[in-house]
């Protein structure tokens, strides 16, 4: 069975529409996070409080919210897993005074007592994630730092292996996948927490490896057709790994798509910042880190050029 | 012919039967992550600044009690701050005596600083401030670890956390009578037992009357219970009781939950040789007195002397079997030098866990089913290959995991998810290349050797990206992003070892048996 033949396919010739594409949804994407204050946080950290109750009978949200009308500041009451568990999220914010460690417990208690006081029906903590601002503080610095030297690592090592163009475009192309998945999470409205930070590291890692197949094969394919111009050579290399791409992406999308589906609520964040990831991440390859190294590279190939265009076999 | 095959094999069946020896029975063997298996995680803040009060306030009382015995009269002596307390009025004729008192008793942990009038400023010295911060953070850990023990927590974290200093990070996985558990840690349970000077009274006024309004210098007061009648339920009440405690915690040796004389729950606590022999004195010489039982801060009960008491005594109160049993644990395991305020805390309950694990696992059964179904559709023969390689690269991995004691977290199951995804991705490159090499005219044989040769660059490339990935999130990323990154990382090298090794000596295998012409299922 082969789901794709040799193909011949011209992708470089739409390099500038995926430019212009990508660039559209990233301003677009980018201005509306950063005129709503930047992306939304999860209370991993900006502290808070989130208790997940699970009810003996089915009970409403309203009847949860209601419960909790007299607590100040805004709450979040919203359903949790599936419609049979019973199982309702309640978010606090911040409290102001919060320095003083009791009122960092006091706020889950007092949600409990108000719920057993509103007697809506029996329930039971499943799960309660207490932040106070100086760990939020800690987790927000060592979330940042764990992307940034995970990014540059990678980075590193790419520009290690790679002539300085290809290892431009691959670097680009893995930014512009952070960047579209950051994107992705804020149209969704999904929150940045820590499981969203390694799900969008291992994202990297995924993107990466697929410029780096190509590349790899533009390298190799380097060595045999000394003639052809850097252009050509790039296509035919996307080619040759297209079905390889196709299928890795495919049955990767497969998988995630059932962690998402059936992973539970606590991985649907995770599973969905893959998904996006990968759709990106292969699209960014064959698009946009090809074009950018060849936009690196030129001016166009002339007998001389093209010689020296030839990408530097190191390996 | 192949070289090596047969031992290639044993090298791969090997791995295999070590890495299910390792891993086998899963549910002894692997680690479960909180968020698996439920529990608690918690970061509380030790509050040092109370240990130093609390060092402050003892030196003031004990000096002053020194002072009064050897006849040096002060108009007060009271503490101003954490580390400072002030002794004023010392009479003119007395001041050397008081110097060479001080100096003897507490020069060694307090600058002295003369003011006017026969005041004199302590302040406790900046190093011995910092040493008894972490001595206090030490004593925390070391209490709650204690603690935890009395629980009877398998595998619990009790550590240092952070760079501040007065962090303490506590992990217990698998509790789940969390609120139990929380209330045991936190209670600093510190026990005094303090002589009754004034009460019970219902108020302070009323409380203080005999004294005019004024507490005096070398007393406090304290709220709490008591009882119109012993074995009766108390009323809120007040007493003025001697600043310097009797008897503290630390000086019990043990404690158990015992009943009093009127069947009520009781905690009967025994001290040790050292401070029975104190004990037996200020008993005896106080006999027909109240002795106030206070923990943390509250009077407990304030049974009258009725005679001479060494080493025994009995804590009664209004408590419940469940208190007592709790209070007599918490009193063995030591008072806690501060309070401590959580910071983070994280819990679990163990059907939400069971839950969790249910999805994780249906999840990666479905991706693996899905994902072997469609290589078998499409590799044919060699779609095999990939299941076994698969296959196996997931038990290494669980193999490494049991082996190196590393945690499975949810996040963790995704890395497995990921760990086939990067099989799949590592089969497919060779077994794309291998179908070009056979389009490019190559036999099976060369087309095998061909496509693992190339490709073997690119699974290199690819994987070592990856893996910088990962040990960058280990290092620096907490909990989830941690667990995420264990699986990746031995996901990864065990992912070399199936792809290109194990999947290698599959195909020689297979075509070692066939003529040199023939072709491949592939």
């Amino acid at each position: 069975m082969q789901i794709l033949g040799k193909t011949n396919i011209n992708f470089i010739k739409w390099r500038w529409h995926a430019i212009v594409l990508s660039t559209v949804v990233i301003v677009a994407g980018l201005g509306q996070i950063v005129a709503q204050g930047g992306p939304k946080l999860g209370i991993d950290f900006t502290g808070g409080t989130e208790l997940v109750l699970r009810f003996a009978q089915p009970v409403t949200e309203d009847a949860v919210r209601g419960a909790l009308a007299s607590l100040p500041g805004d709450k979040s009451v919203q359903r949790y897993g599936n419609a049979g568990d019973n199982m309702v999220l309640i978010r606090l914010p911040q409290a102001l005074e919060v320095e003083s460690g009791q009122t960092l417990d006091d706020a889950a208690d007092s949600v409990l007592n108000l719920i057993r006081a509103a007697n809506i029906g029996t329930f039971t903590p499943e799960r309660t994630d207490i932040v106070g601002p100086t760990i939020g503080e800690d987790l927000r610095q060592k979330g940042i730092y764990a992307t940034l030297t995970a990014l540059a690592g990678i980075m590193i090592y790419i520009g290690l292996r790679f002539r300085f163009t290809f290892a431009a475009g691959a670097i680009v192309a893995t930014l512009h996948d952070v960047v579209i998945c950051l994107v992705f999470l804020n149209w969704f409205g999904y929150e940045l927490t820590l499981n969203i930070i390694a799900a969008l590291l291992t994202m990297t890692g995924y993107s990466v490896n697929d410029t780096i197949v190509i590349f790899d094969r533009v390298r190799e394919n380097a060595r045999v057709m000394r003639k052809d111009a850097l252009e050509p050579l790039v296509n035919t290399s996307v080619n040759q790994t297209l079905s390889r791409t196709v299928i890795t992406a495919g049955t990767t999308f497969l998988a995630v798509a059932g962690l998402y589906l059936y992973g539970g609520e606590a991985l649907e964040g995770f599973a969905f910042t893959l998904l996006v990831g990968i759709v990106s991440g292969t699209y960014s390859t064959v698009f946009i880190a090809a074009a950018i190294a060849l936009l690196l590279t030129k001016p166009a190939p002339t007998a001389g050029s093209a010689a020296r265009a030839r990408v530097k076999a190191q390996s | 012919m192949y070289k090596n095959l047969r031992w290639k094999v044993v090298v791969i069946i090997a791995t295999a039967a070590l890495a299910v020896a390792a891993f086998y029975p899963p549910e002894d063997r692997l680690k479960l992550g909180l968020d698996l298996q439920g529990g608690i995680h918690m970061v509380l803040r030790v509050n040092t600044e109370e240990a130093l009060t609390y060092e402050t306030e003892t030196t003031a009382a004990q000096l002053q009690e020194s002072l009064t015995a050897a006849g040096v009269t002060t108009s007060s002596v009271r503490p101003v701050d954490l580390t400072t307390f002030v002794v004023e009025g010392v009479a003119p004729d007395r001041d050397a005596q008081f110097r060479q008192l001080a100096q003897d008793q507490i020069g060694l942990t307090f600058d002295r600083e003369a003011g006017v009038g026969g005041s004199y400023t302590f302040r406790m010295k900046p190093n011995i401030a910092v040493d008894r911060r972490r001595e206090a953070v030490a004593q925390a850990i070391q209490t709650i670890d204690r603690r935890v023990n009395e629980l009877g927590v398998s595998e619990p974290i009790v550590a240092p956390y952070g760079d501040a200093g007065n962090q303490v990070v506590v992990v217990l996985p698998g509790v789940s009578d969390i609120p139990r558990a929380k209330e045991m840690i936190g209670r600093t349970a510190l026990l005094e037992l303090k002589l009754v000077e004034q009460g019970p009274a219902p108020d302070q006024a009323t409380l203080l009357q005999a004294t005019g309004g004024q507490i005096p210098p070398d007393m406090e007061v304290v709220p709490g219970m008591s009882a119109s009648a012993p074995g009766q339920p108390g009323v809120p009440s007040y007493y003025l009781v001697r600043r310097l405690a009797a008897v503290t915690g630390n000086d019990l040796r043990t404690a158990r939950a015992t009943v009093d004389g009127f069947n009520q729950p009781a905690v009967s606590f025994t001290l040790n040789s050292q401070a029975a022999g104190r004990f037996g004195e200020i008993t005896g010489s106080n006999i027909g007195r109240q002795l106030a039982i206070i923990l943390d801060n509250r009077v407990e009960s304030a049974p009258v002397i009725e005679g001479r008491i060494s080493n025994e005594g009995q804590i009664t109160g209004t408590f419940t079997q469940r208190e007592v049993t709790d209070l007599s644990m918490v009193l063995r395991s030591g008072a806690l030098p501060a309070s401590l305020t959580p910071q983070y805390e994280q819990s679990v309950g163990p059907s939400l866990g069971q839950d969790s694990i249910d999805a994780g696992v249906q999840a990666s059964l479905a991706g693996l089913v899905l994902v072997a179904l469609f290589m078998l559709a499409y590799y044919k023969l060699a779609g095999i290959n990939a299941v076994i390689t698969i296959s196996l690269n997931l038990m290494i991995l669980l193999g490494f995991m049991a082996y190196v004691g590393a945690v499975l977290t949810l996040p963790g199951i995704a890395g497995f998810i990921l760990t086939i995804g990067m099989g799949v991705d590592s089969n497919v490159l060779i077994f794309e290349r291998i179908r070009e090499e056979m389009a490019n005219g190559k036999g099976a044989r060369q087309a095998v050797a061909a496509g693992f040769d190339r490709v073997f660059v690119t699974i290199l490339d690819t994987h070592i990206a990856s893996l910088i990935a990962a040990a960058f999130l280990f290092q620096f990323g907490t909990g989830p992003v941690r667990g995420f990154a264990t699986t990746l990382f031995f996901g990864l090298i065990s992912n070399v070892f199936t792809a290109v090794f194990a999947s290698r000596t599959l195909f020689e295998l297979s075509l070692s048996r066939k003529p040199g012409t023939a072709r491949l299922s592939i």
